[in-house]
């Protein structure tokens, strides 16, 4: 149990996939600027990054593995992710109209963030079981969406204040990724 | 308007050099530049699989379907990616070491998806290869640029060799996380500064 508490805090707070892993700035820089695209964003990516987690964990130990197939594997990931963002796309039109039109246009650009390929890569790089896999696809889906709708938040106020011209809209916003990345360097001292 | 082969090769390197004028692509630019082997061995990688996807993919051009190119694009790409991770395992193994997960992720970078669909569709082989050619370099170039930048600030050495003398306190701020983010948006600014935008 209580490893599993240490993981959950590590995927979201220490190792978070955006601010310390790199992984996903694309989405991160992109869908900031409001904070109402970034709860879209961090939904969308919660709900696919966790469902492309455990299949992906699923392919890559019961087909991949067994068939002495290992080096398909990032042929065989993208696969996965990309028709499952389009199954999900397809599903939810049908039957959560609502939800589906809260998600919008984030569910086919999640194809191409890095953080969920990424999060399927280190799960099965980490050699997690299922049940972890599971639990840090969740966790490191959290942090995500707690760097990305603090940023906004930040960025939000930035726009009001008056920035350089050459410093404006992306290269402020990197710099202020970078502090706030700072901010979440502290918790490296917690577990 | 035509542009002429050197045209398209050049506008990588200047004009629309990524990832400061086509902001794409920035997660493995942030990752692997805390020195400048990794950025260089990065962007040589991304290179390969631009030009020999570009190529593919302006062959392929008129037989792929347009309702199912995105797909079609990242199979292609996603194959040369495989054929890159091998080699690299083969040949440069400490390299495939250090970079890790961000050669497997070379799928999902958008510049290389992105010239397949702006430029390589549209184009014959020879423009798309120049093209392919143009913006990888320029984006090697980028990584090179800021992985000295922090290497020299953030390790005291440069590829590997010393740079200050041992009396050098290395700011280690650099080379981690908020160092990429801080160092990337202030090299953005500069080149603003002096695009003259």
């Amino acid at each position: 149990m209580g490893d599993i508490f240490v993981l959950i805090i590590s995927c979201i707070f220490i190792n978070n996939i955006v601010l310390a892993q790199y992984l996903g700035n694309c989405p991160f820089l992109g869908t900031s600027k409001k904070m109402e695209t970034a709860v879209g964003m961090a939904m969308a990516v919660l709900f696919v990054m966790v469902m492309a987690g455990v299949i992906t964990w699923v392919v890559n130990n019961y087909f991949l593995v067994t068939l002495g197939i290992k080096f398909l594997r990032t042929i065989a990931f993208i696969l996965v992710i990309a028709s499952l963002v389009q199954f999900v796309e397809m599903f939810l039109k049908k039957s959560i109209p609502a939800l589906y039109a809260g998600l919008g246009i984030f569910l086919p650009l999640i194809t191409t963030n890095c953080a969920v390929m990424g999060v399927c890569l280190i799960n099965v790089q980490e050699e997690y079981t299922f049940l972890q896999a599971l639990i840090a696809s969740i966790a490191y889906a959290l942090g995500f969406g707690l760097a990305l709708i603090l940023f906004a938040g930040v960025r939000e106020r930035v726009i009001l204040g008056r920035v350089p011209k050459p410093l404006q809209d992306t290269s402020i916003g990197l710099v202020t990724a970078g502090v706030i990345s700072l901010a979440f360097m502290a918790f490296k001292g917690m577990v | 308007m035509a542009k002429t082969l050197a045209q398209e090769f050049t506008k990588g390197l200047w004009e629309e050099i990524p990832p400061f004028r086509l902001v794409l692509g920035l997660c493995p630019v942030l990752a692997v530049t805390k020195s400048v082997a990794n950025g260089l061995g990065m962007g040589i990688a991304t290179t390969f699989v631009l030009v020999c996807s570009n190529l593919l993919v302006s062959l392929l051009r008129n037989v792929i379907p347009s309702k199912i190119r995105i797909a079609c694009y990242i199979i292609i790409i996603a194959t040369f990616v495989t054929v890159v991770e091998l080699l690299m395992q083969a040949f440069a193994y400490p390299l495939y070491l250090q970079l890790g997960i961000f050669i497997p992720l070379i799928v999902v970078n958008c510049i290389v998806l992105g010239r397949a669909e702006a430029f390589a569709s549209k184009h014959n082989p020879i423009y798309s290869i120049a093209d392919g050619l143009g913006i990888g370099i320029g984006f090697t170039l980028s990584l090179g640029a800021l992985g000295a930048v922090r290497e020299v600030l953030g390790e005291g050495t440069f590829y590997g060799m010393e740079v200050f003398g041992s009396s050098f306190e290395p700011f280690t701020f650099m080379v981690e996380a908020p160092g990429a983010f801080v160092c990337l948006g202030l090299m953005l600014c500069l080149m603003n500064l002096a695009g003259g935008r």
